[in-house]
């Protein structure tokens, strides 16, 4: 079984690299001089989609082989659920790629799918055993369909992302340029929490601190980054350990605001660099990549992928989780926060679809709601588990 | 009621956009607004649209507004995301009054939070209003469209004015090509593609999947039944939510079943994961600890017989027995019972010694069970010797003028009073024996009662839920489901190909959404009657467009 384990591990990395050596190809294929209408067949965005499509085998191998050595679908707690996330974002767009064989959305879909699976690994990775209360067949029903709504909602960020590359006049800088730089901004502040978290956990870099916690508590934490802020009354316990002795207030999760720091801190020095370097904004960076897209495609992808996903979404967060748990919480609804946020998820996407159907809201709105819709399913996604405690807190 | 006359001749109601016949444009206003805008509900007359003037014209027009539905909408969704900023009322610890904890945990922001009444933001009476209004709104609004855009589609004409053909988003006239052949041909290819299709002189009408515009009005009756069966809770004999804390080995009435069922702890079992149950969870056990791997009762549930004495447990025959996990409660008749709770090891049973002090040696050894003090209170040792219980104390907190107090009937500190008889001292010496204290309060004795070990068991809470509303919300939830998928996963496609004169062929194509597949789905039947796609011209209006800009910023040449 520890065997299995590791072997399963492996296809998790190798299915990463497959998806960043695919983005490659994707970036080909619009790339192509020969090939201008950005859809139907090229041979760069063919070995692109091939590669994706064995990457996307290895992730599921990496899923079966985790299900076998844990005896429970592995999707438990953090780092599962959010690796199982991207790769159902991967075979939505595998799927979408089909139907519309449209290039250019492999060059943005791929590299979130990336960071998702990067984001999700620095969380404990160990197979963990399930609590009474995930002890039920309605865990993989309920989990599956969630995760494959909310990665189907994520194609329509993704396209409403290609939609606004191109459609907003950076030039003339104003609101929008602004807030699509902002989005990207903090695309790239979960590089910089990827990338601090990765270089301290390589260095070995780990020191322990006493604290009293708000319930008047004395208890111990660990702290993976260099402490730049320290727990209420906290106190170091490892010796050479770094510590500005700044504390905080007991309610404040100081370890995790440290990382929310770091990597605010090591995000924002990446992009400045990139700024100082490219003399540009990330969005102009971006947008020639876009050039070709065709707005009308990538609003009807983000449209259609909504209309996918609403019902998926729905079934597997609202109906699947209150047949759950009336089982398991004895009521199918419990104002948890983590309902409360699919609740807030559903009625935002209810809205998205009220609004394009009657109020004709396409093109550049559209593709707004899409990435505000995104950025409530990663509140819920990650927030909601880290910041608001609640019945769903598996971390 | 006023009626608008086409040019045709027909007769439309009042508010109508489009005349119900041919098709053609009816007013200035509707002639300005998109195709994609008039299209929607067929042009119909709708009431919200037509009638301005009384105050059930203004109260319905302001329901039916799709605006006011998305406002309402995002209102409940920015009040449900306040609602989780800091617990709700009822996550909080119960030992603590709501209006202390808020302010003691979370400073200014808490008071201001509990004085908001944010502490119980979904059972806030604005809450439920907001609820109401979102159910009045679907239900006014799916009225207000549904009605006439069900008139429309079910009387379609097949014959529509070359104007409303030219308006579609879809749509070519081909000159010189309006043979019946050609005509036949395009209607066979739509056939094969499971339209249905209409013939009326020589004019075709394709159609395919209209239920699907069925799906919001469908899915919004499953969403009104969902909220009455959320209301039907609050109707008294619905909904029961009662706890049931039981210890081992006892039998208790279930509360919420009117002394009808009663239920035995046969047993509470806690399980955790053990390092070496699989090696690949120990790495996880290691960094954590303990890993709660089983709570479970074992449990006899017993129905009283229908003539028995209320409130006796007498008459208890077993109607079932198996044990209640986590996400396996017990069913009975309309009531499920939950593992939801346990406290473990409660002392049940002190067992103690009388000793001869100088000597050390017991005369004699006696269990007082803590629940159910012997009820004679006297329990009988050696010959000769015996213990009376005079007092009792189960939650001991001190004396008071001389006297023991109790807290609470709980054991939670039990102190007793004894009366030690012994041959020397027939009529006993008295002790006063509480956990690590012993007291002679009325002198020095010759005897002393030793403590001599415990005995716990644990104990079991279970929630005891009845929900007769559950079969209405599945039933809502259900109906729910198939609207929306229908209404997403299905699109409304309809094609019309008019002999115009001249030879010329009219063909317009209109879809509700996704018109990407219209396009795919209706090209083979063209290309089967030798003719090209008909073109979509908002794609032609953004490619003109994007054309003009690259010739502006003179990058056309770059990709040539």
């Amino acid at each position: 079984m520890a065997q299995l384990a590791s072997i399963s591990s492996t296809l998790l990395y190798i299915a990463f690299l497959l998806y960043l050596v695919a983005t490659v190809f994707f970036a080909g294929s619009i790339k192509s001089k020969k090939h201008t209408n950005q859809t139907g067949k090229n041979r760069w965005a063919t070995i692109g989609i091939t590669i994706t499509l064995i990457g996307f085998a290895s992730q599921l191998g990496y899923f079966i082989t985790r299900w076998i050595a844990s005896g429970h679908a592995p999707v438990s707690n953090l780092f599962e659920f959010i690796t199982f996330f991207a790769m159902m974002l991967v075979a939505s767009f595998i799927i979408i790629y089909f139907i519309y064989r449209l290039h250019i959305l492999g060059v943005f879909a791929l590299p979130i799918a990336l960071l998702i699976i990067a984001y999700s690994s620095m969380f404990p990775r160990d197979i963990s055993p399930l609590i009474p209360a995930l002890q039920s067949d309605w865990l993989a029903i309920h989990v599956s369909t969630v995760a494959a709504g909310e990665a189907i909602l994520a194609i329509s960020f993704v396209a409403g992302l290609i939609f606004l590359l191109k459609d907003i006049d950076l030039s003339k800088g104003g609101k929008q340029a602004f807030w699509l730089e902002s989005v990207l901004f903090g695309i790239i502040l979960v590089l910089g929490f990827v990338l601090s978290a990765t270089a301290f956990s390589v260095a070995g870099y780990e020191s322990e601190f006493t604290f009293v916690n708000a319930d008047e508590e004395e208890t111990t934490v660990q702290y993976a980054m260099p402490a730049l802020v320290t727990p209420n009354e906290g106190e170091l316990l490892t010796e050479g350990a770094f510590s500005t002795g700044l504390e905080m207030h007991e309610l404040v999760n100081a370890p995790r605001l440290n990382t929310v720091i770091w990597s605010i801190g090591v995000g924002a020095i990446l992009y400045l660099l990139i700024r100082l370097i490219t003399r540009r904004t990330v969005a102009a960076l971006f947008q020639p990549l876009v050039k070709k897209a065709n707005l009308d495609m990538l609003d009807e992808i983000g449209y259609r992928s909504v209309l996918i996903g609403f019902p998926v979404f729905t079934l597997g967060g609202l109906v699947f989780a209150m047949i759950w748990a009336q089982i398991a919480w004895t009521r199918f609804w419990g104002w948890d926060p983590k309902e409360v946020w699919a609740l807030i998820t559903w009625l935002f996407y209810a809205a998205f679809l009220h609004l394009r159907l009657s109020r004709g809201w396409e093109g550049n709105r559209s593709a707004w709601l899409a990435v505000i819709g995104f950025v409530i399913i990663m509140f819920n996604l990650v927030a909601v588990n880290l910041i608001i405690a609640g019945l769903h807190s598996y971390a | 009621m006023s009626k608008i006359i086409c040019q045709c001749g027909h007769e439309n109601p009042e508010g109508s956009e489009l005349c119900q016949a041919c098709g053609r444009t009816l007013t200035e206003a509707a002639a300005k607004r998109k195709t994609h805008d008039v299209m929607r509900y067929e042009g119909m007359a709708r009431r919200s649209q037509t009638y301005h003037s009384s105050i059930i014209d203004k109260i319905w027009n302001f329901f039916s507004s799709v605006k006011v539905g998305v406002t309402l909408i995002f209102i409940t969704l920015v009040a449900s995301a306040i609602g989780t900023i800091f617990p709700q009322e009822f996550f909080i610890p119960q030992n603590i009054p709501a209006v202390e904890y808020y302010e003691s945990r979370y400073g200014i922001a808490g008071k201001i939070y509990y004085v908001l009444g944010f502490h119980d933001l979904y059972g806030s009476w604005w809450f439920m209003l907001l609820v109401a209004a979102i159910g009045t709104s679907i239900i006014i609004a799916s009225l207000d469209r549904g009605i006439p855009l069900y008139k429309a589609l079910k009387k379609q004409r097949v014959e529509r004015h070359d104007s409303f053909l030219k308006r579609q988003r879809i749509y070519t006239a081909y000159e010189g090509n309006a043979s019946d052949d050609v005509i036949e041909r395009i209607g066979e290819g739509l056939r094969k593609r499971r339209y249905k299709v209409k013939a009326e002189n020589g004019h075709l009408l394709a159609e395919k999947n209209r239920f699907s515009r069925w799906g919001p009005y469908i899915n919004h009756v499953g969403l009104i039944i969902f909220l009455i069966g959320a209301m039907l809770r609050f109707v008294p004999g619905m909904y029961v939510d009662e706890i049931l804390w039981i210890r081992e080995g006892e039998t208790r009435s279930i509360p919420g079943t009117e002394q009808e069922y009663f239920l035995k702890n046969d047993g509470f079992t806690l399980e955790t994961y053990q390092e070496g149950d699989s090696e690949v969870f120990d790495q996880t056990i290691q960094r954590t600890g303990a890993i709660a791997k089983n709570f479970q009762t074992d449990a006899i549930l017993y129905k009283r017989d229908e003539n028995a004495v209320a409130g006796s447990q007498d008459e208890l025959t077993e109607v079932d027995h198996h044990a209640i996990q986590v996400n396996v409660p017990m069913k009975f008749d309309q009531f499920a019972l939950y593992q939801t709770d346990y406290i473990e090891n409660e002392l049940y049973k002190m067992n103690f010694t009388m000793d001869n002090k100088e000597t050390g040696e017991p005369v004699g050894a006696f269990t007082v069970d803590l629940f159910n003090p012997e009820t004679s209170g006297v329990y009988e040792l050696e010959e000769g010797y015996s213990v009376e219980l005079t007092g009792y104390y189960p939650d001991f907190s001190g004396f008071e003028d001389g006297e023991p107090q109790s807290d609470s009937p709980l054991p939670n500190n039990p102190a007793f009073l004894f009366n030690m008889v012994s041959p020397e001292h027939p009529d006993g010496e008295v002790a006063f024996v509480a956990i690590q204290q012993n007291l002679e309060p009325l002198g020095p004795n010759e005897y002393e009662i030793s403590f001599n070990g415990i005995e716990t068991r644990d104990l079991s809470g279970l929630t005891v839920r009845k929900d007769l509303t559950l079969w209405i919300l599945a039933l809502g939830g259900a109906i729910f489901m198939f609207g929306v998928v229908i209404g997403a996963y299905w699109n409304h496609r309809r094609v019309w190909i008019k002999k115009g004169p001249d030879s010329i062929l009219y063909a317009a194509g209109h879809t509700n959404k996704n018109w990407y597949g219209l396009k795919k789905d209706i090209a083979p039947a063209f290309e089967y009657a030798g003719l090209d796609q008909p073109m979509d011209h908002q794609e032609l209006k953004e490619s003109d467009s994007s054309a003009k800009e690259e010739e502006e910023s003179g990058t056309t040449r770059q990709h040539k």
